[in-house]
């Protein structure tokens, strides 16, 4: 009997299949890795097994055990535990606080603290995860957050442990000591689902792995059997093509940070004196663990923030202005983190997106709109990148992920930029998506611009990068020549276990 | 239960929304009417007679309709960047404050120009006493809705200091009122035997300015994306502060103009009576226009005709004439649902 | 010096408490719609309903609690009302707020026109009489200011602690805090935070009703148009100013009540000088004050405003 087995699923959104008849099993004791790229139908499938969604058809069984759909509590009382990718926790809250959440009766008076605790410490102990149950979760670090997660997980008496994407924001060393855990917690009788795009772990983790795509599964491999090269072609439907990497020869330093702090505020860590150098034709890729001022140097660069001291030079002029419209109009590119919230306004049609960073700029009289220029400019743009809308009056709100990028790079690339900071730029994106997104950006490169990419996907780092730079604590290490350190040393330094100086600098 | 995206919107849904919600306010209105023990259909009978079944009643309802145009476009815009600017009856009584300091006989000019000049300060009045509670906001994060709401009650005592003081008409009989605004600042009738006013002429006019510049300029855009998405706006590289101290000039401007427009058109004089709750109704007239400038005018006048209506109605039919406030609310709620509706489905289940 | 030596008097203090009350309900009202992460802008209105339908239950025949629970039933009618809009809908918060204090207000003053015959006073009810709590009445200055009060006072005390018992000692309270900070943390837990967001809505309107049914079921004894004068919106920035928390609103409150009752006996004493509405203006200024003071650091539970999409992944 297996532990848990899903039966010819079937989910539907409207025209849109999701999960497309999907049977699957997960055995006891066994670590079983799904894997799909983004919209595979991973989520949803998720979803349905947690209770949030009800299949249209097929069932699911825990145990043997028929699984009463569409109630959370029922998945959870049936021991499915679930980590998800983006942390259900309460920053005010304290970890105790999160944790107990939902685990008593809504009419009980008095909230049993004292055993919390007690059982607190066993399952840390048990399993080596560390936590501190006192401690309010905004001042945790992201590893912290996840630990905190998973022990959620296991203080509901999680027979089931599903985690979702875990290691998208680990350090390598760091996803190391989650898979040590994973394995403790099989030997302790846990059955395990591991959801990844993350070829190198799967094959690091698993006993098994089965293969989603375009909501159905088209693949079930023992872990031994498999490679990099088949799950990715299984993944994927075709053979995966990244941009040709090809170093050119540098040219001038298109921005130079020399000495540059910024104070902590509100999202962002503090930045201490940061020196970084990119030139023209080159592409430096930012590795590090979100948290590490990465979102502060991406503002600074974006014209989002100033410095509190140093020098930030663009084309070889110290820059005393410090706004959107000024580093746009003088040939920055900027495509951001939130792609959805940040760089899209939803609610305005899509014309009126193309035009927003230039909407100054762009108006002769200064005062109105020329609203005619902006549409057939859209129209061009829309065209040329092969959005996928109902035209430009549409509203931008019902635009794919996908598709909001395209218009990010549509509207930034188009001007023949001199400098790109791409901020995550390929983030949950599908595999076609992700290609055509890198491919721009290479290609902006041979066309003489300087780019730096902040990144959280190591491949996608040195897949890409001529040099490499790591971010941590508010610090740059590097860059290096992407040639000259691997995969464990910028490891070691995102979390800062490496002094930069034992790896020669360029 | 689940809510659901629509991809397009029948464009005739969001022409009828506001039809629509007077029409439910109206439903469960004739609940509270059956309460007094009268019908409906003769109250809501006698209700649009008293509205629109005369010459005069018309006029009535367009003098009416005058101050809700000024403060309904003060909400719309303010409320089109989320500027929750609840402050518009504090501000309507600093413009006709403003009115009546100088328009009392300070000075002495012919009327083309003495008018505009009113028109002027009280926009100036409006927007200075909106000013605090926008820097506390850019400044200091302090939350304007409690801010804006608390100064209404400050401005009214203030009106009621100085009527009772060094403003009171000692030719009013103990009355405490203002003196009475000079003839050149008085605005004209526009309709013979009637009250309307040249403010209704003002209030079309800043209507479709505020529409034009909502729609074809750079503040508009801005104004707009602050309302929809600070992060992206910013991003932008729109300056949010500014654009919520460009918005509340707008908005407090429109609204201190309705106080003069309430004081040198129709009522001659300054009274702590001069504004039944405009401020308040310009809310529930903004957002039974959905925002939009040019509804706003519409709006105010289905709005001002059913104040005019009950107040007709209850001088024949014994239904207190809060009922207009109850109309009013309903249909303020109504349109809420309504405008979800139109961009929304509900979908049941999971 | 005149006014130091009015700080020490019973009488004053009594009158402390007596103002502050209705202020209490209220603001401890809104304070557990705004933990569960919803702004109720209808809190004026609601707390004219409340003392309009409080006072009517009483001068129909029925008796004072009757009339308290009758004023709680219609507050949570209208906390349900803005519940359907704002929670369910998600809707505008600050729109629907508004709209149910309009609302609110409209039908308070229509019912009590119609089934009030026009007088020239207003019709009385007789109150609740104020009684002493033995012993504890008996502490020099504050026992007959704090245990001298009438039973709804008493019930404010009770409410306070009732209010930081739940919020943070019960799972059910742990529940609500999370709503108004990661409500998809409650939904993870299977949880819904639908009704959890209703619930809290309910029943913090019921205490605002109960704050303004203490106007004229215990402080008064008659109806005016107008009584709640802003004390609503003046317990919006007492729930600021007391960072969400049961203790510090009590206190809040009973600061605010200070000065208010302060204010009224400066009137007196510099009514030649200084128009009584300068010092009527003062409450006000006073509540902008404090928001001033502590706006810029105000914790404000992370979901507030936010509305919850059930099924809303990130």
């Amino acid at each position: 009997m297996k532990k848990l087995q899903f039966s010819e699923i079937c989910k539907s959104f409207g025209s849109v299949v999701a999960n497309d008849n999907i049977s699957l099993s997960l055995g006891e004791g066994e670590i079983l890795s799904l894997l799909g790229e983004n919209g595979a139908g991973k989520t949803t499938l998720m979803n349905i097994l947690f209770g949030h969604y009800v299949s249209d058809n097929g069932f699911i069984e825990v145990g043997g055990q028929k699984l009463t759909p569409g109630s959370t509590k029922a998945s959870l009382d049936a021991g499915i535990g679930m980590v998800h990718q983006h942390f259900t926790l309460a920053d005010n809250l304290t970890v105790l606080e999160n944790i107990i959440l939902g685990t008593e009766p809504l009419t009980r008076l008095w909230s049993q603290k004292k055993q919390a605790y007690k059982k607190l410490q066993e399952l840390s102990k048990r399993f080596g995860l560390v936590i501190n149950p006192d401690a309010r979760v905004a001042d945790l670090t992201v590893g912290e957050k996840q630990r905190v997660e998973i022990i959620k997980a296991l203080y509901r008496d999680a027979s089931i442990l599903i985690l979702d994407e875990p290691t998208a924001v680990l350090t390598p060393q760091e996803s190391e000591q989650l898979f040590k855990v994973l394995k403790e917690m099989v030997k302790a009788g846990l059955s395990i689902m591991f959801i990844s795009h993350k070829l190198n772990e799967i094959l690091e983790i698993s006993d098994r792995i089965i293969v989603l795509r375009h909501g159905k599964v088209v693949g079930e491999v023992a872990t031994k059997n498999a490679s990099k090269e088949s799950l990715a072609e299984m993944m994927v439907g075709r053979k995966v093509t990244r941009p040709a990497y090809k170093k050119l020869k540098k040219g001038k330093a298109v921005v130079e940070l020399n000495d540059v702090c910024l104070k902590a505020s509100e999202g962002s860590t503090s930045l201490n004196n940061i020196h970084l150098k990119i030139h023209e034709k080159e592409i430096i890729g930012l590795a590090g663990v979100a948290g590490n001022g990465q979102a502060g140097l991406a503002s600074i660069l974006q014209g989002l923030a100033s410095p509190s001291s140093g020098d930030f030079r663009l084309f070889g002029e110290s820059l005393n202005k410090y706004n959107p419209t000024f580093l746009t109009e003088s040939g920055v590119a900027r495509i951001p983190e939130d792609r959805s919230k940040e760089g899209v306004i939803g609610e305005m049609e899509i014309w009126e997106n193309f035009l927003g960073e230039e909407l100054r700029t762009k108006s002769k009289s200064g005062f109105f709109i020329d609203k005619k220029q902006a549409v057939s400019n859209a129209e061009k743009l829309i065209q040329e990148y092969d959005i996928r809308c109902e035209g430009p009056f549409a509203s931008t709100r019902l635009l794919s992920g996908g598709n909001i990028q395209k218009l990010i790079l549509a509207r930034s690339l188009s001007n023949n930029p001199r400098f790109i900071i791409a901020n995550k730029p390929a983030r949950g994106l599908d595999e076609g998506a992700i290609s055509f997104v890198q491919q721009q950006i290479v290609n902006a490169k041979s066309k003489g611009a300087g780019v730096l990419l902040i990144s959280e996907d190591l491949d996608e780092i040195f897949e890409l990068s001529d040099r490499i730079a790591v971010i941590f604590g508010g610090r740059i290490h590097g860059p290096f020549d992407s040639n000259k350190v691997n995969k464990n040393q910028v490891g070691l330094m995102m979390s800062g276990e490496m002094k930069s100086d034992s790896i020669y600098e360029n | 239960m689940r809510i659901k995206t629509r991809r397009n919107t029948p464009v005739w849904l969001i022409a009828v929304l506001p039809l629509l919600s007077i029409g439910v306010a109206f439903i469960i209105g004739a609940f509270f009417i059956l309460w007094a023990g009268e019908s409906p259909i003769r109250a809501y009978l006698a209700l649009i007679k008293g509205s629109l079944g005369s010459t005069f009643a018309i006029t009535e309802s367009l003098s009416r309709a005058t101050p809700l145009i000024f403060t309904g476009l003060a909400a719309a815009v303010a409320f089109r960047a989320k500027f929750w600017n609840i402050g518009a009856e504090g501000q309507l009584y600093c413009g006709a404050m403003a009115a009546t300091l100088i328009g009392t006989g300070m000075i002495d000019l012919p009327a083309p120009i003495m008018i505009p000049m009113l028109f002027i300060a009280g926009a100036i009045a409006g927007c200075l006493i909106l000013l605090v509670p926008v820097v506390l906001k850019t400044h200091m994060k302090v939350d304007e809705v409690v801010t804006t709401l608390l100064l209404n009650f400050v401005i009214l005592l203030f009106v009621n200091m100085l009527l009772e003081g060094p403003w009171k008409d000692p030719m009013a009989m103990g009355w405490p009122q203002a003196a009475r605004i000079i003839d050149n600042g008085v605005l004209p009738t526009i309709v013979a035997k009637s009250r309307l006013h040249l403010g209704i002429i003002v209030a079309l006019l800043m209507s479709i300015l505020m529409w034009a510049i909502l729609r074809f300029t750079v503040w508009g855009y801005e104004i707009r994306a602050v309302g929809h998405n600070q992060q992206a706006s910013t991003f932008y590289g729109i300056s949010i502060n500014k654009s919520v101290l460009m918005v509340a000039l707008f908005s407090g401007g429109l609204a201190g103009m309705a106080g003069v427009s309430e004081v040198a058109g129709l009522k001659g004089y300054l009274t702590l009576t001069l504004s039944p709750g405009f401020g308040y109704t310009g809310i529930a007239v903004a957002m039974l226009a959905q925002l939009h400038p040019i509804g706003v005018i519409i709006s105010a006048i289905f709005l001002a005709a059913i104040y005019v209506g009950a107040d007709a109605m209850s001088r024949t039919i014994d239904i207190p004439n809060y009922i207009a406030d109850i109309l009013v609310a309903i249909s303020l709620l109504s349109v809420l649902v309504g405008a979800m509706l139109t961009r929304y489905r509900i979908v049941w289940g999971k | 010096m005149e006014l130091f030596e009015m700080m020490l008097t019973t009488s004053l203090w009594a009158a402390v408490i007596r103002i502050a009350t209705p202020l209490i309900f209220a603001t401890l009202g809104e304070l557990i719609c705004e933990r569960a992460g919803v702004l109720n802008l209808g809190i004026e209105g609601i707390m004219t309903i409340g003392a309009m339908a409080g006072w009517l239950w009483v001068y129909q025949g029925g008796d004072l609690w009757g009339g308290i629970v009758f004023a709680a039933i219609v507050g949570m009618i209208f906390g349900f009302i803005h519940s359907m809009l704002v929670v369910y809908l998600g809707l505008s918060q600050h729109v629907s707020g508004i709209g149910i204090t309009l609302l609110a207000s409209s039908i308070s003053y229509y019912a009590y026109t119609l089934l009030i015959p026009f007088s020239t006073t207003p019709p009385k009810i007789v109150p609740f009489s104020a009684f002493e709590v033995p012993i504890l009445s008996s502490i020099p200055v504050l026992g007959q200011a704090l245990f001298h009060q009438s039973a709804l006072t008493y019930l404010s005390y009770i409410l306070v602690i009732i209010t930081f018992f739940v919020l943070y000692k019960m799972p059910i309270g742990l529940t609500i805090r999370m709503a108004g900070e990661n409500p998809v943390a409650n939904e993870a837990q299977g949880i819904n935070v639908l009704l959890i967001r209703t619930g809290a809505v309910m029943v913090g309107s019921a205490l605002m009703a109960i704050g303004g049914a203490f106007l004229t079921m215990s402080a008064f004894d008659a109806f005016y148009f107008g009584m709640i004068n802003g004390r609503g919106w003046i317990c919006i920035a007492l729930v600021i100013f007391a960072s969400w928390r049961p203790g510090k609103a009590f206190l809040g409150a009973i600061l605010f009540a200070l000065f208010e009752a302060l204010q009224v006996r400066a009137q007196l004493i510099g009514a030649d000088v200084i128009p009584y509405q300068i010092f009527s203006m003062m409450p006000y200024f006073l509540s902008i004050l404090a928001m001033m003071l502590v706006a810029r650091k105000a914790a404000y539970p992370k979901a507030l405003l936010i509305p919850f999409r059930q099924g809303d992944r990130i």
